[in-house]
């Protein structure tokens, strides 16, 4: 398997505020890469400095085997990105501006037509194409904005939300395409949206407070994924400290009055003790459901401080 | 690539109404200037014919013509270079340009040819009017295009200004005062010379004018060329310097 990015101990301060603290990972060919995190966990900064847009304070990036700071043209080569804000002369129309895109990125004149032919069909611009990028709408900006980072053919295609303000259908398109280009080239989006990753990606890494708190496979992340949710109702109002120091409850989080929802490890029995405490402390347990678990779940045992109480 | 940057530059420029509109009105003023010149020349005419070694058409028309012409392209490049990169940065278009296999030079020599491309055009279209005095007169060619020369040099000095103040502002309007500000500073530098004890010879040197005039005599030294030269590459590894200097914002 090729290694398409290197990134090492990437760190990157802005005056004395670390947003980005020692990020190692890599990227093969193959892999789709899901960035997960919170807002301002440092995501897009990791992918600006993937870019070349901005230059780590400290670390090394390598795309394709080319450093992207000694070799910027040779790396920059194998690089399709798309900024959270896409990034388009709304003066052209859809046809010229991928026109231009192609010539920056030095694609051979006589390849140029078949390359956007390729992008627009792969994005679903056809209909658009001789249309001003000022009156499209968000999802076809979106559209078009994915359509300038896939058109060079790129190995590495790096994705800053690329789903938002997108319609379902063409969320489930633009996924569907992710997955198709995935099996050829490496691509990393950022997302906040948890099961978007498990839908599209091979990897997930997860980055709270500039920090990679996970790094794996999204097979081993659901073996991992050893944290639950259960609802809990009672008649009178619980104690949340009692609950928070039986040994395997992450956090609670109160609904209402009397609903609140645990946080637990899957292991050893824990919603067996919760369901114990709770009637041994009296307070009329009325309903014990498990909330399907997701993502999210990882995410909150993660990037929480452990036993903490969200009242 | 720096070509495809500066050819998408020249274009963007005639999508909207601002570079139809600048031509329209530089032609339209200059052409009446132009013809004001023309007249006092046939007034002055007779007296010229007595005097030995008069001033000629060139001298009557042409000169103050291109000398108009540098005033007002003074007023109209803040205008056109107050976009360049500032609005690039503004509609986060610039991460286009940043993350594609292009050097920071590439961009901002690409943008610096585009807009000269159209301030090119300007000078051609003034040059037509002069030309067309051969239809009944004569023109001392070699003055004409050291007006021309000078003209050129001129706005290629104006351009990379506003480029280099177009990458440090945060807003087009903040650029363009900014860039017509620097200009005309440097444009009246010289203006302390005219009282004879208080000369600078550092000032007279570094304004614009002396250099712009020198040059329109049809006096083509090589101090002059240089020196717009040294002040058009100045600005433009200034902002080199400048666009490079984003990625490592703190």
């Amino acid at each position: 398997m090729t290694t398409l990015i290197e990134a090492e101990h990437l760190h990157r301060y802005y005056g004395k505020h670390c947003a980005v603290h020692d990020v190692s990972f890599t990227l093969s060919k193959g892999e789709v890469l899901g960035f997960l995190g919170p807002n301002g966990a440092g995501k897009t900064t990791t992918m600006q400095m993937l870019c070349g847009n901005l230059a780590p304070s400290a670390g090394q990036i390598k795309i394709n085997g080319y450093d992207l700071l000694d070799q910027p043209k040779s790396a920059k080569l194998s690089l399709g990105y798309l900024p959270d804000t896409p990034p388009l002369y709304r003066e052209l129309s859809v046809q010229e501006f991928l026109q231009y895109c192609a010539q920056l990125h030095g694609i051979p004149r006589n390849s140029i037509a078949s390359a956007i032919n390729k992008a627009k069909e792969r994005c679903g611009l056809h209909d658009v194409a001789d249309r001003l990028i000022t009156n499209l709408s968000k999802g076809f900006q979106q559209r078009v904005g994915i359509a300038q980072a896939i058109l060079h053919n790129p190995e590495v295609i790096i994705l800053d939300e690329p789903t938002v303000g997108l319609d379902p259908i063409q969320i489930r398109e633009i996924r569907a395409l992710i997955r198709e280009l995935g099996q050829d080239h490496g691509i990393i989006l950022s997302t906040h949206i948890l099961n978007e990753v498990q839908e599209s990606c091979s990897h997930v890494q997860i980055i709270h407070q500039g920090q990679l708190i996970l790094n794996e496979t999204i097979a081993g992340l659901k073996q991992q994924m050893n944290t639950g949710i259960v609802r809990v109702t009672t008649r009178h109002i619980p104690n949340a400290a009692v609950l928070l120091t039986l040994p395997g409850v992450a956090s609670i989080d109160k609904v209402s009055e009397h609903q609140i929802k645990i946080h637990h490890s899957m292991t050893d029995n824990t919603v067996e003790r919760i369901a114990e405490a709770i009637i041994a402390s009296g307070w009329g347990l009325q309903e014990l459901t498990p909330i399907k678990q997701s993502m999210e779940d990882i995410f909150i045992t993660l990037t929480q401080e452990p036993k903490q109480v969200d009242l | 690539m720096m070509l495809a940057i500066a050819a998408r530059e020249f274009k963007t420029l005639f999508l909207s109404p601002m570079a139809w509109t600048i031509l329209a009105i530089l032609q339209f003023i200059l052409a009446f200037l132009f013809l004001s010149q023309v007249e006092t020349f046939t007034m002055l005419q007779p007296k010229l014919a007595a005097i030995e070694g008069a001033p000629g058409l060139t001298d009557v028309v042409v000169t103050p013509l291109f000398g108009n012409a540098a005033i007002i392209l003074l007023l109209v490049t803040p205008l056109l270079t107050m976009r360049l990169i500032c609005e690039e940065r503004r509609n986060k278009t610039l991460s286009l340009l940043l993350s594609a296999p292009v050097s920071n030079s590439d961009i901002i020599i690409g943008k610096y040819l585009g807009t000269l491309g159209l301030l090119l055009l300007m000078i051609l279209l003034t040059a037509l009017m002069p030309l067309s005095l051969l239809a009944g007169g004569e023109l001392d060619f070699g003055k004409l295009f050291a007006n021309m020369l000078a003209l050129l040099l001129l706005v290629s000095a104006f351009v990379a200004t506003g480029l280099f103040v177009s990458c440090l502002a945060g807003h087009p309007t903040v650029a363009a005062l900014g860039t017509f500000g620097l200009l005309m500073v440097l444009w009246i530098l010289d203006w302390t010379t005219g009282i004879e004890d208080q000369r600078s010879e550092l000032f007279e040197y570094l304004s614009l004018l002396t250099h712009f005039q020198n040059i329109q005599t049809g006096l083509i030294s090589s101090v002059d060329i240089i020196y717009f030269l040294l002040f058009i590459s100045t600005f433009i590894l200034l902002s080199i310097r400048r666009l490079d200097n984003d990625r490592l914002q703190k």
